[in-house]
């Protein structure tokens, strides 16, 4: 059933059946997405800035979520050695750090208004740069070594060491006094964001995750095109 | 056991030793990676005047003094402890009693600060205005929404 995540042959079928539909629920989601971002409520200490969230949560999840993605399919594809997971971690790679960027931009705008400063090197911060970093060299190396199989197994294996971030960035604010506030929606307590933010902020998680798969599933159709001689 | 397990299990394995060895080293490299000391740990840490640091912490309650223009005084407390902190410069929106603080600066002598840097430390509570208007209205606003 889920042979379609593994199967380049079956993703493409399937890819196909969905991407119609798919553009349509994106597009609907966007425009819901954004006229709720509109209409939400202005923050009691923020003012207007508290939009910013609205574009930095939803990227700052999706970076992390690409990432995760491209570690479960290293795993996969350096074990069972499956070529569908090479395609993916080179299709995908550049998603994850465009949203990265996005989110370290959208940030830097929220803190130069909020805490007084664009940049500081704090635990949270200087962990998703670190993120970028490892995007770019993961980019990087798919332009390194002649051999297709080494270059691969190079990718993966770095994706995997890299894969350790992950961890660190979710629990930076929490490990460490940061000057990033928390977590307000993963809380285990009563949430710390009011209904009335935390629907817009959900609809634009959802709109912005269509938005990348539609280009994740461009990027990987091509990818296939492309290796289409030795599949 | 087929190959292929095997080398997931190597895998798995990898990678958990790698990240055990990567959280031991963070974990006890914590006093560099903090981005700032409550006014407790700057107390009992007997600093050297002169040092550069940071303190976070919330701004006493009407501790708050303008001396000109744009030099301040304040104090910055973690509820045990509190440290008089001296700043010339513009204060950014969110710096306010009561509200969070990280101060960069250089320690005079004990207990007081000059800070050449104020950063203002936002929390986790995001709610609309109105609903502010509405709790304080019914006394329902609570202290720990600051």
């Amino acid at each position: 059933m889920f042979n379609f995540l593994i199967n380049p042959n079956k993703f493409n079928k399937f890819a196909d059946v969905i991407f119609k539909p798919l553009i349509v629920i994106t597009s609907l989601t966007i425009i819901v997405g954004l006229l709720l971002v509109y209409l939400s409520p202005l923050d009691y200490q923020q003012g207007l800035t508290v939009k910013i969230m609205y574009i930095h949560v939803p990227s700052a999840w999706l970076a992390l979520l690409t990432y995760a993605i491209m570690t479960i399919y290293s795993v996969i594809g350096l074990a069972f050695k499956t070529p569908f997971s090479f395609i993916i971690n080179k299709a995908i790679a550049p998603i994850g750090a465009v949203f990265t960027i996005l989110c370290l931009l959208s940030g830097s705008m929220w803190g130069k208004p909020m805490w007084g400063t664009w940049w500081v090197w704090d635990a949270r911060l200087t962990s998703v740069a670190i993120l970028l970093v490892i995007y770019v060299i993961i980019i990087f190396l798919n332009y390194t070594f002649e051999s297709r199989e080494v270059r691969e197994k190079t990718i993966a294996i770095f994706i995997l060491i890299g894969s350790i971030n992950l961890p660190i960035i979710k629990f930076s604010v929490d490990w460490w006094n940061t000057l990033h506030q928390p977590a307000s929606i993963s809380k285990l307590s009563s949430p710390s964001i009011d209904i009335s933010m935390l629907q817009p902020l959900l609809v634009m998680t959802v709109a912005f995750s269509l938005v990348g798969l539609i280009i994740a599933i461009l990027r990987i159709k091509a990818e296939i095109l492309m290796r289409k001689n030795y599949l | 056991m087929s190959l292929r397990f095997q080398r997931l299990i190597l895998i798995l394995t990898t990678l958990v030793m790698l990240s055990a060895a990567l959280l031991l080293i963070l974990f006890n490299t914590k006093q560099n990676i903090v981005f700032f000391y409550t006014p407790t740990e700057l107390i009992e840490n007997k600093i050297t005047s002169g040092v550069k640091v940071r303190i976070g912490g919330y701004i006493k309650k009407s501790s708050i003094k303008k001396k000109s223009i744009n030099s301040y005084e304040f104090k910055i407390t973690d509820n045990k402890n509190e440290i008089l902190i001296f700043y010339n410069g513009i204060l950014p929106d969110l710096f306010r009693e009561g509200q969070g603080a990280v101060i960069e600066g250089s320690i005079n002598d004990q207990n007081t600060v000059n800070a050449s840097k104020v950063y203002a430390k936002h929390d986790e509570n995001y709610m609309p205005a109105s609903i502010k208007k509405e709790l304080e209205k019914n006394n329902q606003w609570k202290k720990e929404y600051k």
